[in-house]
């Protein structure tokens, strides 16, 4: 317990209007981590991570990563810090090709300062970590508009633009939805190998049973709460996530 | 001179209320930026004074028809040009300033210029607020857009039509799921704008002439108004022209009439500086959009 | 029997631009004509016409470097309905300088057009945290509320404006710098946008929080376009002071923000092409209706409607995609 931890979120809260989205949630993440954040819909999953990521303004409550205070601070300047993170909802820009989507993320200040000052070739780089998660480069699908690309190329390409930004903690929000079973199948290999590189991970998860394999620990969310925290096996047992899960019992 | 001061500066915000409701509420609850305002504010009040001078029919008459004239042309503008570039921001915005623009082009090629357009007062009487005179046309001003905003709320709150316009301003969406019909809500909301721009003409205009660049200046007004105010809050709209009314007035009684315009350009600007989505904008800047 | 439209590109299309293996005179000319034609047009031009056309030239070339500044921040999501505000600043910051300071119009050019777009800049800088309609709205506005500022406190020359302005000394100087100026803009300008930095220009557009989660500051890059922009429209403006050695409230007129939108809307958004190509069909057009007078402003009007509602491409890609497609009429299976 010596090791500070990368991430830490104290009390974070956010109304909307009257409405308690995230109501105080604290936790700590360690280097090397897979955080699951499960919980049923509605239950402030991704307004949490917004939070940390800075595209909502808490209400109150800290983040802090690596020692200093980023509540609050721009999205881009998270970014820079090391935290990149996905979208949902992939919006790609649809007429370009896939790796000339990159490009965006690849043009980063981030990028840049951890080339040593230079970009490099950036479609080059694109092309190679297209291929990593899984654009096959024989078939040329990177070269395709993205408008073409199948729903599980669109979530790689989202995965990729995350990777190309080099974080320290990257946070995949709802990764495998709309996916199928194949195709969650074949990006888990890449997160366990994102792990493997001593990325730190949290993933906002629906797909218990894949999340269960790579996770170290999960929380539990429900109405904005956090109801458990704790390693996979032992958090499901808990009768408040049963409750949450099953619905109430009354 | 302080009490007359301030009552016109509270005529002058009442004006300014009058010119930028329709412009806002169009906004608000369909999120068209209808660009023709300005032109369809003066083609009622020249198509009121055709109806009167040309054609004889009686002035009240002759208002009420340029009212539904105005509101049918809003409609069709609608239903046969934005309809097809809906939610296409860029092409909304040059669509509805083209048809202003042509508009209003063509009354100033047609030849109405000049002091003869102008529309009668509706009672030609003036009173004494205090030791201040005003005009019966003011009062009447001041009567009709609190009776407008009173119907605009009742209607808004209480009416099955008020409703769904506010469902629709709230989440389109959601609205289309419960069978609200999108394109018939936002067809009215533009009609209902281009309304309240007539009826804005109809009491406004007979304080002055009829010129074809009052046009352009409703539309400055509105914009003026709708960006301190912030866009779609009809709250917004009554704080910021009374904001601007009395900065105007106060300017104009104490420092110079050619103050004027500065003061509304500095308070349009000073207002983006500090808070960009207007005083009560319902826009936020970029989060809670995700 | 149904039946679309199925469009193909060009074989040639495709050797010459993606794989330049350009391997005869035909596949070689394929690929410059497209770009010499229009420049050795635009620069012989001068040189076949009368004195009276000249001048309606350079006007063509202005309203083209306006509408090319109008479509640079179009393509990066700003729909500016004040292109007169950067004619006029810059026409102004020229005036001044020469006016007050008597210095020369070499001098004034530039620094108008550095000056006048910071100005711009500054004014415009509020907005750009905003999405949607506000920057139409704020850009609509102020230079019509500049106008009358400028009657009002008869500030420079007030209602007057100033006159009496040099003049570059010799009207081919004047003709070649501003021809000069559209060919560089027009081909400088569509390089730009095609690099990765115009790709992120555009990116601000599609999907701002996209490039937001790059870690790109996006007000940053939305600053640096709307410089751009306004600079070139200060230059425009600049080089119009000293050409009628006047500068007044005119520049602020609506005139100069309608026309490059149109030029734009006619020729085509999103390729600079068909902003010069819109400006050369507008303005000759706009001289050749002077009969109508008042009219012509209304002409504007119902163009913006037509090509918005009718045809969003505008000419330029109607044209472009018959250059380098060919189409048939294919069967719909089953």
């Amino acid at each position: 317990m010596s090791e500070t931890p990368l991430l830490e979120v104290k009390g974070l809260t956010k109304s909307f209007g009257g409405v308690q989205a995230v109501n105080g949630i604290s936790f700590t993440l360690n280097k090397g981590d897979l955080l699951g954040i499960i919980g049923p819909n509605g239950s402030g999953k991704t307004t949490t991570v917004n939070l940390i990521s800075g595209f909502v303004k808490a209400t109150s409550g800290r983040v802090i990563f690596k020692g200093r205070d980023i509540t609050n601070m721009p999205p881009y300047k998270i970014v820079r810090l090391g935290i990149a993170r996905t979208f949902q909802m992939v919006k790609p820009f649809y007429q370009l090709p896939a790796f000339k989507n990159m490009i965006i993320p690849l043009y980063s200040p981030r990028v840049k300062a951890l080339a040593g000052g230079k970009y490099g070739d950036r479609d080059a780089v694109a092309l190679d970590l297209l291929e990593e998660v899984g654009f096959e480069r024989d078939n040329q699908v990177a070269y395709k508009a993205a408008s073409v690309l199948p729903q599980g190329y669109l979530k790689r390409l989202e995965l990729a633009k995350a990777i190309s930004l080099q974080p320290d903690i990257m946070i995949l929000d709802e990764l495998f939805s709309g996916l199928s079973l194949a195709e969650v199948a074949s990006i888990v290999p890449i997160i366990e190998k994102l792990l493997l590189e001593g990325k730190t991970i949290i993933m906002i998860e629906h797909r218990l049973k894949e999340l269960f394999r790579i996770a170290s620990r999960v929380i539990v969310l429900n109405f904005g709460e956090k109801i458990a925290d704790g390693v996979a096996k032992e958090v499901m047992e808990s009768d408040e996530v049963k409750k949450a899960y099953l619905g109430s019992e009354e | 001179m302080l009490l007359g001061t301030i009552v016109y500066a509270i005529i002058n915000s009442v004006i300014l209320i009058m010119m930028s409701i329709g412009f806002n509420l169009t906004f608000g609850i369909s999120g068209i930026s209808n660009f023709a305002y300005g032109a369809l504010y003066i083609f009622s009040a020249f198509s009121t004074y055709m109806l009167l001078q040309m054609v004889g029919l009686p002035y009240p008459v002759a208002a009420l028809v340029s009212i539904v004239l105005t509101a049918a042309i809003g409609a069709l503008m609608y239903r046969f040009i934005l309809m097809r570039v809906r939610g296409q921001v860029l092409s909304e915005v040059i669509a509805t300033f083209g048809i202003g623009l042509a508009i209003l082009e063509f009354f100033r090629y047609l030849g109405f210029v000049g002091v003869e357009y102008a529309l009668p007062v509706f009672i030609d009487d003036s009173f004494m607020i205090g030791e201040v005179y005003v005009d019966a046309q003011r009062l009447i001003i001041v009567a009709s857009s609190v009776v407008l905003v009173g119907l605009l709320w009742l209607f808004v709150h209480y009416t099955s039509v008020g409703l769904a316009f506010r469902g629709i301003a709230q989440d389109e969406r959601t609205a289309l799921t419960f069978g609200m019909d999108s394109d018939w809500i936002a067809t009215l909301s533009v009609s209902l704008g281009a309304a309240l721009a007539a009826i804005a003409a109809t009491v406004i205009i007979p304080l002055g002439t009829i010129s074809v660049s009052q046009g352009y200046d409703v539309l400055i007004n509105a914009l003026a108004v709708s960006i301190i105010g912030g866009l779609g809050s009809t709250g917004g709209v009554i704080v910021a022209s009374l904001v601007v009314g009395f900065a105007q007035r106060f300017t104009d009684t104490y420092i110079g009439s050619h103050w004027t315009m500065i003061v509304s350009l500095a308070a349009i600007l000073l207002v983006l500086v500090i808070k960009p989505s207007g005083l009560y904008g319902k826009q936020k800047e970029l989060e809670e959009r995700i | 029997m149904k039946k679309r439209k199925e469009r193909i590109d060009r074989g040639i299309k495709v050797r010459s631009e993606d794989i330049f293996a350009l391997s005869s005179w035909r596949e070689m000319l394929y690929f410059a004509a497209p770009r010499v034609i229009p420049v050795a047009v635009f620069i012989l031009l001068p040189l076949v016409l009368g004195d009276y056309w000249q001048r309606v030239y350079l006007s063509v070339a202005v309203f083209a470097l306006l509408a090319i500044s109008w479509d640079i921040l179009s393509q990066s999501g700003m729909i500016s309905l004040g292109q007169a505000l950067f004619f006029g600043m810059g026409a102004y910051c020229s005036g001044v300088l020469n006016h007050y300071f008597g210095i020369s119009p070499f001098l004034t050019i530039p620094i108008a057009a550095v000056v006048g777009g910071a100005i711009c800049t500054v004014m415009l800088l509020p907005v750009l945290r905003l999405r949607g309609v506000y920057f139409s709205m704020v850009t609509l506005i102020i230079p019509l509320m500049l106008e009358r500022v400028i009657e009002a406190t008869k500030i420079f020359g007030g209602t007057e404006g100033l006159s009496g302005l040099d003049v570059l000394p010799s009207k081919w100087l004047e003709m070649y710098i501003l021809v000069a100026a559209m060919i560089a803009a027009l081909f400088g300008f569509r390089r730009m946008m095609t690099s990765d930095y115009g790709l992120v220009l555009t990116g601000i557009k599609d999907n701002d929080r996209s490039v937001m989660n790059a870690g790109i500051n996006i007000y940053w890059f939305k600053i640096q376009a709307l410089f751009i922009a306004s600079a070139v429209g200060a230059f425009a403006g600049a080089m119009m002071t000293h050409v009628y050695r006047f500068v007044g409230m005119p520049v602020f007129a609506l005139d100069y923000s309608i026309l490059p939108i149109a030029a734009v809307m006619v020729g085509g958004p999103g390729s600079f092409a068909g902003a010069v190509l819109g400006a050369f069909i507008l303005v000759p057009l706009s001289e050749a209706l002077r009969a109508l007078g008042g009219l012509r402003i209304v002409f504007y009007g119902v163009f913006l409607v037509v090509f918005v509602v009718g045809m969003p491409e505008g000419i330029f890609h109607f044209i472009a995609r018959k250059y380098s497609q060919f189409e048939r009429w294919a069967e719909v299976d089953k």
